[in-house]
């Protein structure tokens, strides 16, 4: 790592950004601890979904025990969509995990902002039965607030008092990423000093798990779907789509500090780039993805050579791990340490770069990286270090977390040790 | 069963109000049910009780003893009841 001017006697400058909360919901479990022991674990969360029967694709990663009554209460559990509710719990544990207490902050310096695809999928699709079977005069008037995306910055806002800049985001499959990104600029412009963000997910609806299917883009190993996401194997089919929130609590350095809070990792860089290539597929040469990975590196002012870990997009399709994989060895060389956490969690869209950012802060801050579950026989085209079987203990001082979205929207967050 | 054992039967099944919350005198705003509760409050009790509340008249409902009342001059009957 370059020396640069502002560092201080913990090698944090101004520009970098504290991570001092974290909170997780995923089909590894509710909860950053639940969830982290899953992902070492290994173990797929994937299983066959009764609520898809008739895809061929009839297989998902769901959030297990999930009950929104018990968590956030009976007005919560019916008066929003499972996107807000999932998020809601995240923010929950980020906001206690940081040591934060809403009623002291200075709200109009907090920010919220979390990446989302789809918005209230479920929603949609039960209110327009409603509508197709008993006339537009029986559609829900919680319809339009259920379902609008941006919604559910709006109810963390609510629930915490946040007042300041307030936004979702939208880059597909990097949603989660691009958010993190967003985040950190509204702190380094002087604009806030805490933002909430990440990445909320629940789409694992019939008409969209369809419309994945009809593309083909999702694993048709009905027949062992525990085996279905597979990332970097030779044997991978497709991604397994997944439900999930991942949320962070961002803050200036300073301002972290200053509260004597301990900080988890360092965010220190954001690269964002655009493929202008094609609707799903990734350039070929993957120079999207590099150009977001160069950005990233150069935006913390690291050398590729610096860079110990990379939490891969990974998504187990065959076109996006084999261009990934060549992306990364360009650049990073076949040392880095790779893996995907999606082997365990599946694809969960505009949470994934969220939820993984949270992997690779733990990653880093606990020198541990989370093997790729069910890579038995890593596919020749991907010449790299791919962690597999077990998670390895080396040191993290900088690692990458990779999200490219669909219409070719690619976010590479860096994260250094605290 | 009685128009006001309907009401209060929805709002228990349906918002989540706890039993022993639901009284005569007891408005909406008690029940932490806002204006778009009440527009599907009105959806539900069309259904089950087969009158139509306008959404002028939705807006209006106070009291669960009010709204039983415009029900009832509506002619909401419940079955048995």
């Amino acid at each position: 790592m370059g020396e640069r001017s502002g560092m201080n006697s913990s090698g944090a400058t101004e520009r970098d950004i504290a991570v001092t909360g974290i909170g997780l919901v995923t089909p590894a479990g509710i909860g950053t601890d639940a969830s982290w022991q899953g992902v070492l674990g290994g173990v797929s969360a994937a299983a066959i979904d009764p609520h898809l029967e008739g895809i061929k694709s009839d297989i998902s990663c769901r959030v297990p025990d999930f009950d929104a009554t018990t968590l956030l209460g009976r007005k919560a559990a019916r008066r929003l969509d499972r996107f807000v509710q999932l998020a809601l719990v995240a923010a929950r544990e980020a906001l206690v995990d940081a040591q934060l207490d809403p009623q002291e902050w200075d709200a109009p310096r907090v920010g919220v902002v979390i990446g989302c695809g789809m918005g209230g999928a479920q929603t949609w699709e039960d209110q327009h039965t409603r509508m197709l079977e008993h006339g537009p005069a029986k559609v829900s008037a919680m319809l339009i607030p259920m379902l609008v995306p941006n919604m559910v910055a709006g109810q963390v806002a609510m629930e915490y008092g946040a007042t300041g800049p307030n936004l979702v985001t939208a880059t597909a499959c990097a949603s989660g990423a691009t958010a993190i990104g967003t985040a950190r600029d509204l702190i380094r412009a002087g604009t806030c000093d805490i933002v909430i963000a990440g990445g909320t997910e629940a789409g694992l609806t019939p008409l969209s798990v369809a419309g994945f299917a009809q593309m083909g883009a999702l694993s048709e190993r009905t027949d062992d779907p525990a085996a279905a996401s597979r990332p970097f194997d030779v044997e991978r089919d497709g991604f397994v789509p997944a439900e999930a929130a991942g949320l962070l609590i961002l803050e200036r350095t300073a301002h972290a500090r200053a509260r004597g809070v301990r900080s988890h990792a360092r965010l220190v860089g954001y690269g964002a780039s655009a493929d202008a290539y094609h609707v799903t597929a990734p350039d070929p040469e993957g120079k999207g993805a590099g150009q977001a990975i160069r950005a990233a590196l150069d935006d913390a002012g690291l050398d590729a050579g610096d860079v110990d870990h990379v939490n891969a997009h990974g998504t187990s399709t065959p076109l996006n791990d084999v261009s990934e994989a060549r992306t990364v060895r360009r650049i990073l060389g076949d040392e880095v340490a790779v893996t995907s956490t999606k082997g365990v969690t599946g694809h969960s869209l505009g949470a994934a770069g969220a939820i993984e950012a949270v992997f690779t802060v733990l990653a880093v801050r606990h020198d541990l990286i989370p093997p790729t579950a069910n890579l038995d026989s890593q596919d020749p085209e991907i010449e790299l270090d791919v962690v597999a079987k077990s998670p390895r203990e080396t040191t993290v001082d900088v690692a990458l977390s990779n999200s490219f979205g669909f219409g070719g929207q690619n976010a590479v967050l860096a994260v250094a040790k605290a | 069963m009685t128009v006001y054992d309907k009401v209060k039967e929805i709002l228990v099944e349906k918002f989540g109000v706890e039993e022993d919350e639901v009284k005569p005198e007891a408005t909406f705003e008690d029940l932490d049910l806002d204006s778009l509760d009440l527009v599907e409050f009105a959806l539900a009790a069309e259904e089950e009780l087969g009158v139509r509340i306008s959404d002028e008249e939705a807006e209006e409902l106070d009291t669960l003893d009010d709204t039983v009342k415009l029900l009832e001059e509506k002619g909401a009957t419940v079955e048995g009841g």
